[in-house]
């Protein structure tokens, strides 16, 4: 589903690479956690499979597209198959719930008989019954957390990108978000999450990819946070 | 394509910097409407000079017994005269050649200045120089060559140059009309500086919007379309505000100027017509290319 060869990505006027060297396949339906401190090129992995930013070395392969190769044109195309869930939320304030997540479909055109159907749905297997018309400002951050991983889900993408999405949630609300993620992956989608939660990587005990200056350092199944010594 | 979603982003683009709109429409409309301006002046020259063209005439004046040019010696002889109308008719450029007698030009100018019996009571008709008044068949082609023809013949005495007194005039218009174009093009200047400032203010407004947009996957069309539209919709609206300006312009102005002139050469409205949709497409395509062009720096992928 996605796969990294010899990528290595250097950011102009920096002299150390933010990802080097990076060689490795995530599958279809796997569930991975990134993990590494701040710096280590987490989010630059994220943005790399985005096309937010294009690797000055190496090749990338994502739901079948080589990036390289991708016109500007089809970027849009490979985004559909992405969600993407961040630690700010990004929310429009303005917006109810429902709003939020139907707009996701509305500006890739789908029609309104198809948004109406969906975006209850959706909704409701992320947990937020009954809180369809409140806007953003109204909710708990884990609330406004579920609405965007609902927003994330809602075109059903064969992939999720999750950036550090429990960063600004308290421990015990995080486990319901991981529910959540847990929830989708079990649809087949490919989760991938950056995170720097020791309790829940050692919870969950998916495969965990550290990173550490750029570089992968270790490529564990069933892992846990902390270097398994 | 969700339309309704469109217009509804516009709508709030345009609301959001409600100022910013307002100055936009109206450089955009005062602009185009100085533009049209400009542009109906070229057609009121171009009409009035058409109009005196095939009016203007050579006169030459011809020697009389009291002349008081040196070449003159004494009044000009009947020789003299029928030579000078055979060269004139002689030559291609000429259309008509036609003899004026001193008695005919002291009747022209007693008709001329009959409200003014002073300009008539100081001169008689041995005053009046006969003359030969040359029509040709293209006035501003031909005139030097026939007018150098007959200047300082035998028995002539000036040639008028009616076309030198008409330049004069045409180089006021002329003038007049480069000022306005040139006032009109600086403020279209400023009306593409606006127009790029605004969409770069909306497209700032709605970062977060578009930011989520381009993370699920909306094309880049769908993106740029509402702030395209903006700009588009925000120049038409300042090109319908042209349109009343100009429209005055025309009926006050212009009209106005030609009855002072007294003759008919005003334009038509199918003239004005033209005018307004030629703004209407420098509006527009100078407002969305603005657009367009503006966000290719500020909305990337």
């Amino acid at each position: 589903m996605i796969e990294f060869q010899n990528v290595t990505k250097i950011y102009p006027n920096q002299n150390r690479a933010a990802l080097e060297n990076v060689d490795m396949t995530i599958n279809k339906g796997e569930f991975v956690f990134l993990v590494g401190p701040s710096g280590s090129g987490k989010s630059s992995f994220l943005r790399l499979i985005l096309r937010e930013e294009r690797p000055n070395e190496g090749q990338i392969l994502v739901a079948g597209n080589d990036l390289a190769r991708l016109t500007n044109w089809k970027v849009p195309a490979l985004r559909r198959k992405i969600g993407c869930v961040f630690q700010d939320f990004r929310l429009l304030p303005n917006k109810t719930v429902e709003q939020n997540v139907a707009f996701a479909l509305e500006v890739i055109g789908k029609p309104r008989r198809f948004i109406k159907r969906v975006v209850p749905e959706v909704l409701d297997l992320v947990g937020l019954e009954g809180k369809h018309d409140r806007l953003p400002d109204a909710l708990s951050g884990g609330e406004q957390q579920r609405v965007a991983m609902a927003r994330a889900f809602v075109n059903r993408p064969m992939i999720l990108l999750a950036d550090e999405p429990t960063g600004n949630i308290d421990p015990a609300t995080s486990i319901g978000i991981m529910k959540v993620l847990d929830r989708i992956n079990r649809t087949g989608t490919t989760v991938v999450m950056a995170t720097h939660d020791a309790a829940i990587v050692d919870s969950m005990r998916k495969r965990v990819i550290e990173l550490e200056y750029g570089k992968v350092v270790r490529d564990q199944n069933r892992g846990v946070y902390g270097q398994a010594y | 394509m969700r339309s309704n979603f469109v217009f509804q982003e516009i709508w709030v683009g345009l609301r959001r910097n409600l100022t910013m709109t307002v100055a936009l429409i109206v450089v955009v409309a005062i602009s185009l409407s100085l533009l049209g301006t400009g542009l109906l002046f070229v057609k009121q020259v171009d009409s009035t000079r058409t109009y005196w063209q095939s009016k203007v005439e050579i006169s030459v004046y011809l020697c009389y017994a009291d002349s008081a040019n040196p070449n003159c010696h004494g009044a000009v002889t009947q020789t003299q005269t029928t030579n000078l109308e055979q060269r004139l008719k002689a030559m291609p450029q000429v259309q008509n050649v036609a003899y004026v007698t001193q008695a005919q030009a002291w009747a022209l100018y007693k008709q001329a200045f009959s409200n003014d019996t002073s300009y008539v009571s100081t001169l008689k008709e041995t005053d009046m120089p006969p003359s030969l008044e040359i029509k040709l068949n293209n006035p501003s082609a031909d005139y030097n060559i026939v007018a150098s023809a007959v200047t300082g013949a035998q028995g002539v005495d000036s040639v008028i140059d009616e076309m030198n007194i008409l330049d004069k005039f045409y180089r006021l218009l002329d003038g007049l009309r480069n000022a306005v174009v040139i006032v009109a093009l600086i403020l279209v200047v400023a009306a593409v500086l606006l127009v790029a400032n605004t969409i770069r203010l909306s497209a700032f407004n709605r970062r977060r919007e578009t930011g989520i947009m381009r993370l699920v996957g909306a094309s880049n069309f769908y993106i740029q379309l509402p702030f395209l539209l903006e700009g588009v919709i925000a120049g038409l609206l300042g090109w319908l505000l042209s349109t009343v300006l100009l429209i005055g312009v025309k009926s006050l102005l212009l009209n106005n100027l030609q009855q002072y002139f007294n003759y008919n050469v005003g334009l038509s409205t199918g003239d004005l017509v033209e005018v307004i949709l030629l703004a209407m497409i420098i509006g527009v395509a100078l407002c969305g290319l603005t657009s367009f062009l503006t966000l290719r720096r500020y909305l990337r992928v």
